[in-house]
């Protein structure tokens, strides 16, 4: 619902998502499309000149959109509830694995509590459940100051930070 | 032991205000139980049948005596004067409120402790042999390995909602105290034939509604990629585990629904993407971990020295004991001793905050400080000498706590039960008292000999019971406590999982049972043959016979 | 039809409670409401508004039976749960 950024501030939302049996918009609006319309039109949804999006869900393997994964201005995943945590590797894989540069937008049941393991996993974007301050959201991703495995991120874990001499 | 250095001070810190901002939240109505329920799991805080329940992480086991005071204040100030360890080798508090448990866990902070991932789907607490460091039996100490993955576990944000909790144990030794087989991930420190050192990989063990034996994946895992091959195992599961149903959640099921064989493709092709990244452990990281568990500068000390001798010469108390709860210390001149937590008809593992200040004190006094617990409800004293142990033996024996009954019938394992656990079906704990009293002659249950006895008060198997020697069940028959009797379980590395013997059993009936099974053994067993033993070597039928033939 | 009783957990300090008179949650059994029935469920109604508020969490209805001994529950778990461990 309020769709944030990653300072926790309001993002306005261009993205429309479009029914897989709808035809694609004549102008060159942003669309989001789902995974299996992307495997199954590719070649019209290429050709087509404007911002397109991914909507994939959290049973749908990211790997693979190998190679294709820059064509997207925006991808979105799912948490269909906070406590399932696919989308969380799902993530992972988008940036660390296939090199995704572009939007990635956490969908569902998105709540406070989880934000920094979702900014931590690559996420830029936040379609939160409930609404959430920028107060709010700054104090709980700048709580910790070290994290101590690597991420999406690109934080240095500890391990890696005690060998510079620190802690 | 471990020591933290300004970053892991600094973490505990935050996650303290972390959670108490959150307990705020909860208690002001901001956050509905279903979305604080994960959030206090993660902090190890529980709801149970009283009260709430905080399970305090005791990292693979190990404490420092300055540890051990600050949990006995938190029992005394914050509880009932009281804490339980677990079969995971943690400390559980039955009856703290969730008011006070920043405050707590701002406690526990400020002696290196905390209650992170004790519950919840996430890594949970990496159990680790109670003899690390010490053993004689030991290829390599694996504490600093226990360490490195508790680190790289902690808060980890993409595995924190995985399908269901998610258990790692290790053992440095051949002969696996730390039950590698029924977890998660089990890691066997061993040599390959260059004679380094590495890791076998077993995945898929567990107890509970489905026992399984875990399935080695990998026969040798250098460490330099411990944590790269975990990262992969966990993202396997992350994706693939089960997530439409409750009991088909762990591991287990997803590795007996796959197989095996592609358990280990899927887990070796994604590691073959990441082992040589930013997860390669450094040399000189493992050294630095290595520096904190040293074995400390022992001053020499005589091996067999006359003191100990004759000790056991004159006191026969004194040599029963030393007989059954001294083991064996790498160092010449040292021993390993064992504390139990099961006094004839006692609860098992619970100890009073009294108990825990003295032994705190005995601990600076005999064992340089630090203490292991034990994931059978024990203690150990790593480093005690030779020439100490009649002293320590009899301030033990003063405390009530130089019971000479490790392995045996006495030295049950037992969950909290009915008595305590909303998950329960039974009680566990009288059935433990009712037992242990039936076998107080210490000479009698000597003559046993090892014979592990498990109590679990459901399903759930939290006592372990599926590798009981003898397991027993609590179970709710029309609203009736009964408890159902396995027998041949085993959690060491020949490990199996119990055989159930016949219909279930009355609560007032599994002393007597378990009577006739021991008369049983002993009637049939041969020269060195331990009831383990004697069970595989006969079968079922003549227990079978015995047990329910007289009924 | 049987008699019920409300319980919960109190949230700040997690204390075995029972709805009582005037919509108190009480710590002995002793003190509750019994009721049967709509009357039960109406317990269970502002059993539920107090988890809603905060105040209560986990709350359900038990059968018991009253006596001389006073209010019973029927399950042993949940006499374990009103009376406390039978091991201490």
């Amino acid at each position: 619902m309020p769709l944030i950024d990653t300072s926790g501030e309001a993002l306005s939302d261009p993205w429309r998502q479009l029914a897989d049996d709808e035809a694609l918009p004549g102008d060159d609006a942003p669309i989001l499309v789902t995974y299996d319309r992307w495997f199954a039109e590719q070649e019209t949804l290429s050709r087509r000149n404007a911002p397109l999006g991914l909507t994939i869900t959290n049973t749908q393997a990211v790997e693979r959109l190998n190679g294709d994964v820059n064509r997207f201005d925006l991808i979105a995943l799912n948490f269909p509830k906070f406590s399932d945590g696919r989308a969380y590797s799902q993530a992972r894989l988008l940036r660390e694995r296939l090199g995704y540069k572009g939007g990635l937008r956490a969908t569902g049941n998105v709540l406070l509590d989880q934000l920094l393991f979702m900014l931590r996993s690559g996420f830029d974007q936040f379609d939160t459940a409930k609404p959430v301050s920028a107060e709010a959201f700054r104090r709980n991703v700048g709580r910790f100051t070290a994290f101590y495995q690597p991420a999406a991120d690109g934080t240095e874990p500890v391990f890696r930070r005690r060998l510079h001499g620190e802690g | 032991m471990y020591a933290y250095d300004s970053f892991d001070r600094d973490f505990v810190a935050q996650r303290v205000d972390q959670f108490r901002e959150q307990v705020g939240r909860r208690l002001a109505g901001e956050l509905t139980e279903d979305e604080f329920k994960p959030l206090r799991l993660t902090n190890g805080l529980y709801l149970q049948l009283h009260a709430y329940m905080l399970r305090v992480a005791v990292p693979y086991g190990v404490l420092s005596s300055r540890q051990l005071r600050k949990l006995a204040h938190i029992g005394r100030r914050y509880d009932r004067g009281y804490g339980h360890f677990t079969t995971r080798q943690n400390i559980q508090f039955n009856w703290v409120k969730l008011e006070d448990a920043p405050d707590i866990l701002a406690e526990l902070a400020e002696v290196e402790m905390h209650a992170l991932q004790t519950s919840g789907n996430c890594i949970r607490n990496t159990t680790a042999d109670q003899y690390s460091g010490v053993a004689a039996d030991e290829i390599e100490d694996p504490r600093p390995y226990a360490e490195l993955i508790r680190q790289w576990s902690s808060l980890h944000p993409e595995f924190t909602f995985l399908p269901r909790k998610f258990k790692i144990a290790i053992t440095g030794s051949p002969n696996d105290r730390a039950a590698v087989k029924v977890h998660d991930v089990g890691l066997r420190m061993l040599r390959n034939e260059a004679g380094e050192v590495g890791f076998e990989v077993i995945v898929g063990g567990g107890l509970g509604r489905t026992p399984m034996i875990g399935k080695v994946i990998r026969q040798f895992l250098p460490k330099e990629h411990l944590l790269s091959y975990l990262e992969a195992v966990m993202r396997v599961y992350n994706q693939a585990g089960r997530r439409d149903n409750l009991y088909k959640a762990r591991i287990k099921i997803l590795v007996h629904e796959i197989g095996a064989e592609e358990m280990t493709r899927r887990v070796e092709a994604e590691w073959a993407l990441i082992r040589d990244g930013v997860l390669k452990v450094p040399a000189e990281t493992i050294a630095d971990l290595k520096g904190y568990f040293a074995l400390p500068d022992y001053a020499p000390a005589t091996d067999r020295p006359a003191v100990l001798s004759a000790a056991i010469f004159e006191n026969k108390d004194f040599a029963r004991w030393h007989q059954a709860q001294v083991a064996r210390h790498r160092v010449p001149g040292y021993a390993i001793v064992n504390i139990s937590l099961k006094p004839a008809g006692g609860i098992p593992g619970d100890v009073t905050s009294d108990e825990i200040d003295a032994i705190a004190d005995l601990a600076e006094r005999f064992s340089l400080a630090e203490l292991r617990v034990t994931h059978a409800q024990n203690l150990v004293f790593p480093h005690v000498r030779q020439d100490a142990l009649p002293e320590l033996w009899a301030a033990l024996n003063d405390l009530g706590l130089a019971t000479p009954n490790l392995d045996q019938i006495g030295d049950i394992i037992a969950c909290p039960g009915l008595d305590y656990c909303a998950l329960a079906n039974a009680r566990s704990i009288p059935v433990a008292q009712a037992v242990s009293a039936r076998f107080a002659d210490l000479a009698r249950a000597h003559d046993v000999g090892e014979l592990q006895v498990k109590i679990s008060g459901c399903i759930n198997a939290c006592g372990h019971h599926h590798v009981g020697h003898i397991g027993i069940l609590g179970v709710d028959k029309k609203g009736e406590e009964f408890y159902q009797i396995t027998l041949g379980g085993s959690a060491a590395l020949d490990a199996s999982v119990g055989q159930i013997i016949g219909p279930a059993v009355a609560a007032d009936q599994v002393a007597d049972a378990v009577e006739t099974l021991v008369e049983t053994y002993v009637g049939l067993r041969q020269p060195g043959e331990r009831f383990l033993d004697t069970y595989r070597r006969v079968g079922a039928a003549p227990f079978k016979e015995t047990l329910y033939a007289a009924h | 039809m049987s008699l019920k009783v409300a319980t919960a957990n109190r949230l700040t300090d997690g204390r075995v409670v029972f709805l009582g008179e005037q919509s108190r949650w009480q710590e002995k059994i002793a003190d509750a409401v019994a009721a049967e029935g709509s009357a039960a469920d109406d317990l269970m109604k502002t059993a539920d508004y107090h988890v809603a508020t905060a105040v209560v969490v986990g709350a359900y209805l038990i059968d018991v039976t009253t006596g001389p001994g006073g209010i019973v529950p029927s399950a042993l778990k949940e006499r374990i749960r009103a009376f406390g461990p039978t091991v201490m």
